[in-house]
């Protein structure tokens, strides 16, 4: 989960990084509150998981609190590439002497950590990889032995950076490994005219499946239909298209958007129900598809491997039972392979269920999908 | 012949006496796989009636290993628990350590990894079906009775795609069938794999199956271009998948310009890797890979 930005900065303050003072606020009265009390020339920056903000306008000067509150009317609600911004972050405005680029990461290519540091901060680093790609210190980092001052020295000067920014980096890395952190970037990091090192951005990514050994509370304002499934421990993406997509396992399942796409339909989602399809999952799955009004047909794609295809068969024939009215006729085209096929499909076929059809293959029962969903 | 799986392999099951434990290692034995032990810590002495095997319990990977020769460890431990089960399996030499477990911290991934790398131990997973050498040997939970031997290899991020190609191709069947996993981390990647199936004098074809995210497919091509002679016929998932968003694997989401199922596809195709539309176009080609040779 990517954090925000006013989160990170807190994640950053906790580990001793120095940060602009500053603090969150969700309407512009706060705004001001915040700007009157910090008692300096603030930036009023949109909190958006997206980069870009500066160019789309999102990050404002304000000299007070009359000024900030009026930015911060501007910003809170402003789109930016589809992201709403909720919340601004109003800060001590800080000007950088020099701008660097520091981040911990984890490499997915090495199956290790690595570390990304510049003299050349500021602009996005896919672009200063482009432009100039030597700019760039990357190092590997042992994941047993870390990064320690050592490294960390090695790492400033390499790169070019004031000596003073090595302890800095020591405190990013430790953020990375004790938040269980999957990227920890700031940029830029800037030197002020006196010296000081300060953390003007920042972008974490923790990692989800650590939940459980962290006090996290990075709560997502949703009432998606994302949500409600995963509430359900269904794993769901809504997409644009008309065909309602669900299916075992995460790779079957994101094939069978491309051989929907293939067959000249959009798929309307993602929705993996995982291994051994019980009936109220699928039932489950099935409620949240058609509750899309987008779907015009579903195509339930399960191949039985640990679960065999006859109990994928009644779950599905109780999950229609279950959904009774709910279904509104939407067709649901039922491709079942693999274990017990056979039987799973003489299942289906003896519950008569009229909004039902099979089709014995993948490719066929897209296409079939398709055309039902194109009214023909 | 297989990889890194075969008839002699000796397994034992760390997490046999929890439920998901005990009921994929009734299926492995069925299977056909020598399981020798179980290991739940503080549980050793106890043992598990699987009726025509009872399966002796271990405290400890080391007692287990010594007892019993054990050379392969299946994990099916909770996550937050794997670390410290697959270190232990390290700790022990065990030669070859299965992380079926989904939803292990990332970090804990890399550590692990490192600490392989550095012993004797490889490691498939986390987050993964495990690997089926048909007729000899399973480890893990992918489905023995939907294919068969024969001498086309498999390697694949996704378990239910695997599952797939398996049972399209089961006429033909397969040396050994590997599921790499799905998560952003893994023990053994695909050139791995790719590797060990051109040493193996039993496979005479592979077949690769990618997702979005990362470069691993794109680093399997050059791989395949410079040390791959036997044909390889590949699948890429995710073509319509959106900027952003993961879908179901951790490792499986589009950033920015990279990891998206085209760039991967042309990468494969560049260096004559023909890659199918759909599963059912990959077995074709499959086909007449092998009818080619």
């Amino acid at each position: 989960m990517d954090l925000y930005e006013y989160q990170a900065k807190e994640l950053f303050g906790r580990h001793g990084i120095p940060v602009p003072a500053g603090k969150v606020a969700a309407t512009p009265a706060e705004a001001r509150a915040i700007s009157a009390e910090l008692d300096t020339p603030v930036v009023i920056k949109a909190q958006v998981k997206t980069g870009g903000r500066g160019k789309a306008g999102g990050i404002r000067p304000a000299a007070g609190p009359a000024a900030a509150e009026s930015e911060a009317e501007h910003v809170i609600g402003m789109d930016i590439k589809g992201h709403i911004a909720r919340r601004v972050l109003v800060e001590a405005a800080t000007v950088p002497f020099e701008e660097y680029y520091a981040a911990f990461l984890v490499d997915r290519a090495e199956g290790a950590f690595l570390a990304m540091v510049s003299a050349q901060g500021g602009m996005e680093i896919e672009e200063l990889a482009a432009r100039d790609p030597d700019a760039i210190v990357k190092l590997p980092i042992d994941p047993v032995a870390g990064v320690d001052a050592d490294t960390a020295r090695q790492l400033v000067g390499k790169a070019g950076l004031p000596e003073q920014a090595a302890p800095v980096l020591e405190k990013l890395w430790r953020v990375l490994v004790e938040e269980d952190a999957l990227l920890v970037e700031v940029n830029p990091l800037i030197c002020t005219a006196d010296q000081q090192i300060v953390a003007l951005d920042g972008k974490v990514t923790v990692d989800d499946n650590a939940a459980f050994r962290h006090s996290w509370e990075y709560a997502e304002e949703s009432v998606s239909l994302e949500a409600q499934a995963k509430a359900k421990g269904l794993n769901y993406v809504k997409l644009d298209g008309k065909v309602g997509v669900i299916g075992n396992g995460a790779g079957l399942v994101m094939s069978t958007l491309d051989v929907v796409a293939g067959a000249g339909a959009a798929p309307a989602n993602f929705l993996d129900i995982g291994g051994g399809a019980s009936a109220q999952v699928m039932a489950d799955g099935l409620e949240i598809i058609l509750a899309d009004p987008d779907v015009r047909s579903v195509l339930v794609n399960v191949f039985g491997g640990i679960t065999a295809c006859d109990a994928v068969a009644n779950g599905i024939v109780t999950a229609l039972q279950l959904l009774g009215e709910r279904g509104h006729g939407t067709p649901i085209v039922v491709r079942l392979d693999g274990n017990n096929a056979e039987v799973g499909r003489r299942i289906l076929s003896d519950a008569r269920h009229p909004a039902v059809r099979q089709v014995s293959t993948m490719d066929g029962a897209a296409e079939l999908a398709a055309r039902l969903a194109a009214g023909a | 012949m297989a990889i890194f799986l075969t008839k002699d392999s000796r397994v034992l099951v760390q997490g046999m006496t929890g439920a998901e434990g005990r009921r994929h290692t009734a299926r492995m034995l069925a299977a056909g796989t020598d399981i020798v032990a179980g290991v739940t810590p503080g549980k050793g002495g106890a043992s598990v009636d699987f009726g025509e095997r009872t399966v002796p319990v271990f405290g400890s990977v080391a007692d287990a290993v010594e007892e019993t020769g054990a050379d392969v460890s299946v994990v099916f431990v909770p996550p937050k628990f794997t670390a410290g089960a697959v270190e232990e399996a390290i700790a022990a030499q065990v030669p070859l350590c299965v992380v079926i477990t989904e939803g292990v911290p990332v970090h804990d991934a890399v550590r692990f990894r490192a600490l392989a790398a550095a012993g004797s131990t490889r490691i498939i997973g986390p987050n993964c079906p495990g690997l089926i050498s048909p007729g000899q040997s399973s480890a893990g939970i992918i489905p023995a009775d939907i294919t068969s031997a024969g001498r086309i290899g498999l390697v694949s991020k996704s378990g239910t795609l695997t599952y797939q190609l398996i049972y399209e191709l089961r006429d033909l069947g397969f040396s050994t069938a590997v599921g790499i996993g799905g998560d952003p981390v893994v023990g053994t990647t695909h050139i791995d794999c790719l590797r060990a199936f051109e040493e193996d004098p039993g496979t005479d074809a592979i077949v690769m199956i990618g997702e979005i995210g990362g470069d691993a497919e794109e680093r399997a091509a050059a791989y395949i271009a410079a040390n791959v002679t036997k044909p390889v016929v590949a699948y890429v998932a995710g073509f319509t998948a959106p900027e952003g968003k993961t879908m179901g694997h951790a490792g499986a989401i589009v950033s920015g310009s990279s990891g998206t199922a085209q760039a991967k596809k042309e990468a494969l195709e560049a260096v004559g890797v023909r890659v199918g539309k759909t599963p059912t176009e990959t077995a074709r080609l499959m086909r007449s890979a092998l009818d080619a040779r």
